[in-house]
C-alpha cells in the first residue's frame, strides 16, 4: 500500500478536523503508516501524543496532502515509529517522557527532555513522582584507538543558545558527534493547555524569538480554522509582509554570521547593519523591532500606514544598493569559499528522508516550501522562486539565503502594490473544532495543531519546530569533518534551541 | 571589496546615522558609561551571557549590541567567552530547570567582585513560562541579581541603558 488516502480509507474519520482530514487508526493501519515512511512514500511532518493517544501527521509529496492518524493507547504503548524511520526517535524520546507512553519495539529509550530535574514525571500524561536519583545520561559509544571525547556546553562561549555537543575526535577529525538538548523546555504544551485564546497567542509567539512572526502566524491560523473564519484579506496581506520582513532579516544575519565563523569579520559587520535596518524599519511600521504580538487570532493587531510603506520602500531600496556588493564578495573571497565549499555537507538521500525544510533540504535537492506546495493566503497570488541546489555544502546553504533574501525583497514590493485595503482584524467567534497549519518560516515548515474546547480555551496545542528534523543531519554532516569547522557548520544549519525544546 | 573598503572611509559611521533620538540616547549613555566605568572598572567591564532558557529574543538584542549602530566595545565593555573572565553575567530566560545547574556553576566560576543583570521579561519573574513544571520562574531564584532590564525583549538601546545604571549604583 502507497496510497495515503487508502489508509485513510480504512481508518474512522474525526469530524471538525480542519483543513485536513484526521482519522482513528488500528496498531496494524499505524504499523503499516510507519512502514510507508520507511519506505519513502510520504513524509513525517509531525509525531505528537496526548494523555491516552498518539498522532501522526504525514505528508504525501506526490498529491501534496497532508493527514493525520491517531491511534488510541489505552494502554500506554504504541507501535514504535522510530523502529523503523529514525527521524521519529528523539519525537518518540519526547512523548515518553512527556506522556508516559511507551513507543513499543523502540531502538532508543534513553530520555530526550527529561533530565531527572523536573520534580515530575510524564508532567502531561499520568503524572507521578519521580523514582528517585536518575543515573547518568549514557552517551553513545565510538570505539577505536587514539580516539578523544571534546565535551561542550550547555553554556557555550558565545552569544548563543544552551545544548550540550558531545565530540568524539581523532585528532581534528569528528567521528562522532551526539547532541543533547533539552535545557531550554519550559513546558509550553503544558502551559498551553487551558489557557485563553490571547494567552496561548503570546505564548506561541515566544516558542522561538527568531521566528515569532512564523509562529505567531501558524498560530492564528490553526486557531481560526479550527472555528472556521476567515480574516479579512488586508490582515492576509500584513501577515505575509512580516513574514518576509522576519526572513530578511534573518537571512541577512545568517549570512553574516556564517562569514564570521570562517573569520571573516567583514560580511558580519555589514550584513549586521542591514538586518538592523530591517529590525528598525520593522519597529517603526509596527512597533517592535521582531514584531512580536502584531499577529494575533482573527486578524492583525497593528496596521500599517503610509508612512510606514514608505520605510518599507526606503528599507527595499537600501538593501537593492548595498546586498550585491556582499554578495559579489561572498563569491570572490577565495578564503573564504576554501571554508564554505565542500564543509558540513548533507547528502540528498538524508535530507528527504528526514524531510529537511528550509534552507538545509533546498541545499541539498529536496524541493518543499510550504509558500508553494501547500499554499496559504496571499502566497498563491504572489510570484516568487524556491531556489534549489544539490551540493548540500555550507556554501550551498549560504547561497539558497542569498537567493530567498533576493526573493523576499521581491515579495515585498508585490504585496505593498497590491496590498487591498480594509478592515484588519475579526473576533474570534466561540466555539471549538481543531485546526492544522503549515506555515513556511525562515528556518523552514512550522507546524501547528490545535483543539479548542466549546469554551474557547485550548485543550491541545502542538508546535513542531522545523529543526526537529534538521538537528539530526548536524550530528551526520560533521562526521569526518574538523572540529573547528564545527561552529561553520553549525551556524549554516542554524537550528533552533528553544523551538525544539519548547 | 576596495570600493566598499574605501566607501566606509568616506562614508559617515553608522553609529552616528540611527533616528536622531536614539542618537541622543546613546550619546549621553556614551558620556556617563565613561566615566562611571573608569572610575570604578578602568574602562573596561567583561560581559559574560548565560541564556538560562530564553526564547533566543533577548540573545538577537543581545547580539545587536556588537553592531555598528550599538558598537559596544567603544564603551569598553565586551563580551567574553569565559565566565572566569567576566565581571557582569548577564542572563536570560526564565530559567528552565534543565538550565539551573549550567547556571549555577557558571555563577560560582565567575570572579568576585561580581554582577548579575537579568535581561528580559522571563528573566524578572518567568514572565508568561511562569508557573510550568519545567521553570523556576525567574533569575532571581537561583542566584542574586543586581538588576533587571525589562522588555520582551530589551532593544539593544535598552540593554546599554541597564548596564550604565548597573555602573552608577
Amino acid at each position: 500500500m502507497a496510497v495515503l488516502s487508502d489508509i485513510l480509507s480504512q481508518g474512522v474519520p474525526v469530524p471538525a478536523h480542519r483543513p485536513w482530514p484526521r482519522v482513528m487508526v488500528s496498531a496494524r493501519l499505524w504499523k503499516l503508516a510507519a512502514q510507508g515512511l520507511a519506505d519513502g512514500h510520504w513524509s513525517l511532518l509531525d509525531l505528537s501524543a496526548e494523555a491516552a493517544a498518539v498522532h501522526m501527521t504525514l505528508f504525501e509529496e506526490r498529491t501534496t496532502s497532508v493527514a493525520v492518524i491517531s491511534l488510541d493507547c489505552p494502554k500506554g504503548r504504541f507501535p514504535s515509529v522510530g523502529s523503523v524511520h529514525a527521524p521519529a526517535i528523539r519525537l518518540e524520546r519526547t512523548i515518553q517522557d512527556l506522556f508516559g507512553l511507551i513507543a513499543d519495539g523502540a531502538v532508543d529509550t534513553r530520555p530526550w527532555m527529561d533530565h531527572g530535574v523536573w520534580g515530575v514525571r510524564h508532567p502531561l500524561g499520568e503524572v507521578t513522582e519521580p523514582a528517585g536519583e536518575s543515573a547518568g545520561y549514557a552517551f553513545l559509544a565510538a570505539e577505536g584507538e587514539s580516539l578523544h571525547r571534546i565535551p561542550v556546553g550547555p553554556v557555550h562561549a558565545g552569544i548563543i543558545e544552551p545544548g550540550h555537543f558531545r565530540f568524539t575526535a581523532n585528532g581534528e577529525t569528528v567521528v562522532r558527534l551526539e547532541e543533547r538538548l533539552g535545557y531550554v523546555h519550559r513546558g509550553i504544551e503544558g502551559l498551553m493547555r487551558g489557557a485563553d485564546i490571547g494567552r496561548a497567542a503570546r505564548l506561541a509567539g515566544r516558542v522561538s524569538g527568531d521566528s515569532t512572526v512564523c509562529y505567531a502566524l501558524a498560530f492564528a491560523r490553526a486557531a481560526e480554522v479550527a472555528v472556521d473564519v476567515d480574516v479579512p484579506a488586508r490582515a492576509h496581506w500584513l501577515r505575509a509582509l512580516m513574514a518576509e520582513m522576519e526572513r530578511l532579516a534573518n537571512h541577512l544575519g545568517d549570512i553574516g554570521a556564517i562569514c564570521n565563523d570562517a573569520a571573516f569579520a567583514f560580511m558580519h559587520a555589514h550584513c549586521g547593519v542591514l538586518r538592523e535596518r530591517v529590525l528598525r524599519a520593522a519597529d517603526t511600521c509596527f512597533g517592535h523591532r521582531l514584531m512580536r504580538d502584531c499577529i494575533v487570532p482573527g486578524g492583525m493587531a497593528v496596521d500599517l500606514d503610509d508612512p510606514g510603506v514608505a520605510v518599507i520602500d526606503a528599507l527595499m531600496a537600501e538593501i537593492r544598493r548595498r546586498f550585491p556588493a556582499l554578495v559579489k564578495i561572498y563569491d570572490n573571497t577565495a578564503s573564504l569559499q576554501d571554508r564554505t565549499v565542500g564543509a558540513g555537507t548533507l547528502d540528498p538521500a538524508l535530507a528527504q528522508r528526514f524531510a529537511a525544510g528550509g534552507f538545509v533540504g533546498r541545499a541539498s535537492g529536496r524541493l518543499f516550501d510550504a509558500r508553494r506546495m501547500i499554499p496559504y493566503a496571499p502566497y498563491g497570488q504572489l510570484r516568487f522562486e524556491v531556489p534549489l541546489l544539490v551540493e548540500g555544502d555550507v556554501n550551498a546553504r549560504v547561497w539558497i539565503r542569498i537567493r530567498e533574501v533576493e526573493q523576499s525583497l521581491a515579495l515585498i514590493d508585490q504585496i505593498l502594490a497590491a496590498m487591498p485595503a480594509g478592515d484588519i482584524c475579526t473576533g474570534l467567534p466561540a466555539g471549538g473544532g481543531e485546526g492544522m497549519a503549515l506555515v513556511e518560516g525562515f528556518r523552514g515548515d512550522v507546524l501547528v495543531s490545535l483543539r479548542l474546547g466549546e469554551s474557547g480555551k485550548i485543550e491541545r496545542c502542538r508546535m513542531r519546530d522545523p529543526s526537529w528534523f534538521q538537528w539530526p543531519l548536524l550530528e551526520a554532516v560533521i562526521e569526518g569533518n574538523i572540529v573547528a569547522d564545527f561552529p561553520l557548520c553549525n551556524k549554516s544549519f542554524n537550528c533552533s534551541y528553544a523551538g525544539h525544546d519548547l | 571589496m576596495r570600493s566598499l573598503l574605501l566607501q566606509g572611509l568616506f562614508r559617515r559611521p553608522l553609529t552616528e546615522a540611527p533616528p536622531v533620538p536614539d542618537a541622543a540616547d546613546l550619546a549621553a549613555l556614551a558620556d556617563h558609561l565613561d566615566i562611571a566605568a573608569r572610575r570604578r572598572l578602568g574602562r573596561s567591564l567583561s560581559i559574560r551571557h548565560v541564556d538560562a532558557g530564553s526564547c533566543n529574543g533577548c540573545e538577537l538584542e543581545v547580539h545587536a549590541l556588537n553592531n555598528a549602530f550599538y558598537d559596544l566595545e567603544r564603551y569598553g565593555l565586551r563580551f567574553v567567552a569565559s565566565p572566569r573572565h567576566a565581571d557582569v553575567l548577564f542572563v536570560t530566560g526564565p530559567v528552565t530547570r534543565n538550565m539551573r545547574e549550567a547556571l549555577e556553576r557558571t555563577y560560582n566560576a565567575t570572579p568576585s567582585p561580581k554582577w548579575v543583570v537579568a535581561v528580559g521579561d522571563c528573566a524578572a519573574d518567568g514572565g508568561l513560562f511562569g508557573g510550568s513544571y519545567a521553570v523556576e520562574g525567574g533569575v532571581s531564584r537561583v542566584i542574586p541579581v543586581d538588576l533587571h532590564i525589562t522588555g520582551c525583549p530589551p532593544n539593544p538601546t535598552a540593554l546599554l541603558k541597564g548596564l550604565l545604571s548597573l555602573m552608577e549604583r
